[in-house]
């Protein structure tokens, strides 16, 4: 049994670390401030840097050249601060940069800045968003491998609740397995040979536009199939729950899932054939595992805490085979911080046994 | 003054140019217009990392405009960044592998225009890094467009008439304004108009790398260079147009030196 007791924003961070995170850098604003925070204090005891962005300009910028030189690095913000970093984000997928970089959202209405790239242009990140403390302290250490795998930025998607809970967890350094070297970050010590090394969105090497003559066009293309094999590289991730015998599929991600699983437990409890799905990777999304259900399932039905985002995943999944019921709202906490009040038991199992009673009167007629 | 003899043949026979091309640049081939100053300051740039023997430790970021096939051009180690944004990229670079030698080269619209605080930041923190800004008052690979530099009475394409300072405002004066920042130990304004220039910022470039190496702190150079095609001059009077524009507002000189210990 783990002997702390953590809150997420610390086990985030001690994760970082156990990957081997060494330079991270951000700018102030709850609930990411917290992750900041303890960066700040663990990095310098690792040999590592944390640095007090002066904006999220600087701090995906320092985040760039970090990775760029060779540094596991990571920075964040929340969905604004995001919104400001995304010409960075989109010329790192072109420039192959691999970097982590964390979301710890006010809500859940940042899933199409997440999936989509917020940013010009045509690029992928994968994104994965964690349930719990214990599942965050591992994502983020799969982040970081999964930067390297494919040289591309990786999305890690929290919240407010992921922030600050407190869970009993060990974080503990995790293998992923081997990784290509990473021989084409500089060092500065290629300089003169006439094979000096170029991190850059616009080519892949000094030599390119000489040897190809294609250009700029010919490295979009190959951006592009770098991302076609990311997507049938990376293998989505999925919690599932009582799907055998669903009638009504309830999808959800991140700390809503967390109360849609308990819920649909309550409702198997009293016998209703309910079932859950939670994509752990919202890219690659879980089109699959969506589909399969759907051909069982009556409806499917979406709680998020938007105005209806990853529902256009879901129907895109379910492709027709099944009705899909928006059951999510916006979070409209004065907070602003995604406290939800709607994130209530009660009536959350109004909202699915609203679904559910739906579905059996669609069936009737 | 010295005089060139003419009445006697040369003592020392003619050379190629080429014989005089420093090894670090690839390709001599660019794109860069007839006249164009830049070049010369990537040519003292890459004469300064040869002289101090500096090419096996040395990263270049470089910024988005004519210059950006530095890039390719250069044979060092380099990232390149977006518009304005690489001081921080250097910054990262330079938190990471603190023993290199790491600089950026910008334009005036992607270092004064587009990343003004990028670059007071950095500046200001102290980064162990140069920052080289060619600028020449425009943006040239727009066509030759107003920059935040463009001095008063400029003619650019959207300042048909001259910059003027009631409807455009006034010219930022950077490296007088980097030179107040604590965290900027050396910083020199140069131009590349005449071989004397030339002679002298080249000087203040490998200055500035020697400072960085020796760890003194964030050091900066402006290179005031030659753009006919945006000034709208003959190429031929670009050198005189330099003069009496650009440097009649930022005038030439070291701005700030080290602390003599």
């Amino acid at each position: 049994m783990p002997e702390r007791l953590i809150e997420g924003s610390e086990a985030i961070a001690e994760g970082m670390v156990a990957a081997g995170c060494r330079f991270f850098t951000g700018y102030p604003m709850t609930p990411f401030t917290e992750v900041l925070e303890h960066m700040a204090r663990l990095l310098p005891e690792h040999g590592g840097d944390c640095i007090n962005a002066e904006s999220e300009l600087e701090a995906i910028g320092m985040v760039w050249g970090a990775a760029a030189a060779g540094a596991r690095a990571a920075t964040g913000s929340v969905g604004q601060g995001l919104s400001l970093m995304q010409e960075s984000i989109s010329e790192m997928c072109r420039g192959q940069v691999s970097a982590v970089i964390l979301n710890m959202s006010r809500g859940q209405t940042d899933y199409f800045q997440a999936t989509r790239g917020g940013g010009h242009g045509d690029y992928r990140t994968p994104v994965l968003a964690p349930v719990d403390v214990p599942e965050a302290a591992e994502l983020m250490q799969l982040a970081f491998h999964l930067a390297d795998e494919w040289r591309n930025p990786v999305l890690f998607y929290g919240d407010y609740y992921l922030a600050h809970v407190q869970e009993a967890v060990d974080v503990v350094a995790r293998d992923f397995g081997e990784l290509p070297p990473k021989d084409w970050c500089v060092d500065g010590t290629s300089g003169g040979t006439g094979n000096s090394r170029l991190v850059s969105p616009l080519s892949q090497t000094k030599t390119d536009l000489e040897m190809h003559g294609g250009g700029y066009g010919s490295h979009l293309e190959f951006t592009i199939a770098r991302m076609e094999a990311m997507e049938a590289g990376i293998t989505p991730m999925v919690e599932t729950g009582y799907l055998e015998d669903a009638e009504l599929v309830v999808v959800s991600f991140g700390t809503a899932a967390r109360y849609v699983r308990y819920v649909v437990g309550l409702l198997r409890d009293e016998g209703l054939p309910i079932g859950f799905i939670r994509p752990i990777t919202l890219w690659p999304f879980p089109h699959q595992v969506i589909a399969e259900a759907a051909v069982r399932a009556h409806a499917v039905a979406v709680f998020e805490l938007n105005n209806g985002q990853m529902i256009d995943d879901v129907r895109l999944a379910v492709n027709g085979r099944a009705p899909v019921h928006f059951i999510g709202t916006l979070t409209l906490d004065a907070s602003g911080f995604g406290i939800s009040p709607d994130y209530d038991t009660e009536r959350l199992q109004d909202r699915i046994l609203n679904a559910f009673a739906a579905q059996h009167s669609e069936v009737a007629s | 003054m010295t005089t060139v003899p003419t009445a006697t043949p040369p003592t020392i026979p003619a050379r190629l140019v080429d014989d005089f091309a420093p090894s670090l640049i690839r390709n001599e081939a660019h794109h860069l217009c007839p006249g164009c100053g830049e070049p010369i300051a990537m040519r003292s740039i890459a004469e300064s990392i040869e002289a101090l023997e500096l090419a096996k430790r040395t990263i270049s970021v470089v910024g988005i405009g004519c210059y950006t096939g530095f890039s390719s051009a250069c044979d060092l180690d380099t990232v390149q960044a977006l518009h304005g944004r690489a001081p921080s990229v250097a910054t990262g670079v330079k938190r990471v592998l603190p023993d290199r030698c790491v600089f950026m080269l910008q334009g005036d619209g992607d270092m004064v225009n587009e990343g003004l605080q990028e670059i007071i930041h950095t500046a200001a923190r102290g980064e162990r890094v140069t920052a080289i800004l060619l600028n020449n008052g425009v943006f040239g690979e727009t066509g030759g467009h107003m920059t935040a530099t463009s001095v008063i009475g400029q003619r650019t394409k959207n300042t048909v008439e001259g910059r003027d300072p009631i409807q455009h405002g006034f010219p930022i004066p950077i490296a007088n304004l980097i030179a107040q920042l604590e965290g900027a130990v050396f910083v020199a304004r140069g131009a590349v108009n005449t071989a004397a220039n030339v002679s002298r910022t080249r000087k203040w470039i490998q200055r500035a790398f020697e400072l960085q190496m020796q760890g003194a702190g964030f050091t900066f150079i402006e290179v005031l260079t030659m753009c006919p095609t945006g000034w709208i001059v003959e190429t031929t009077e670009a050198p005189d147009y330099l003069n009496d524009n650009l440097a009649a507002t930022y005038a030439l000189g070291v701005l700030k030196e080290p602390a003599s210990k």
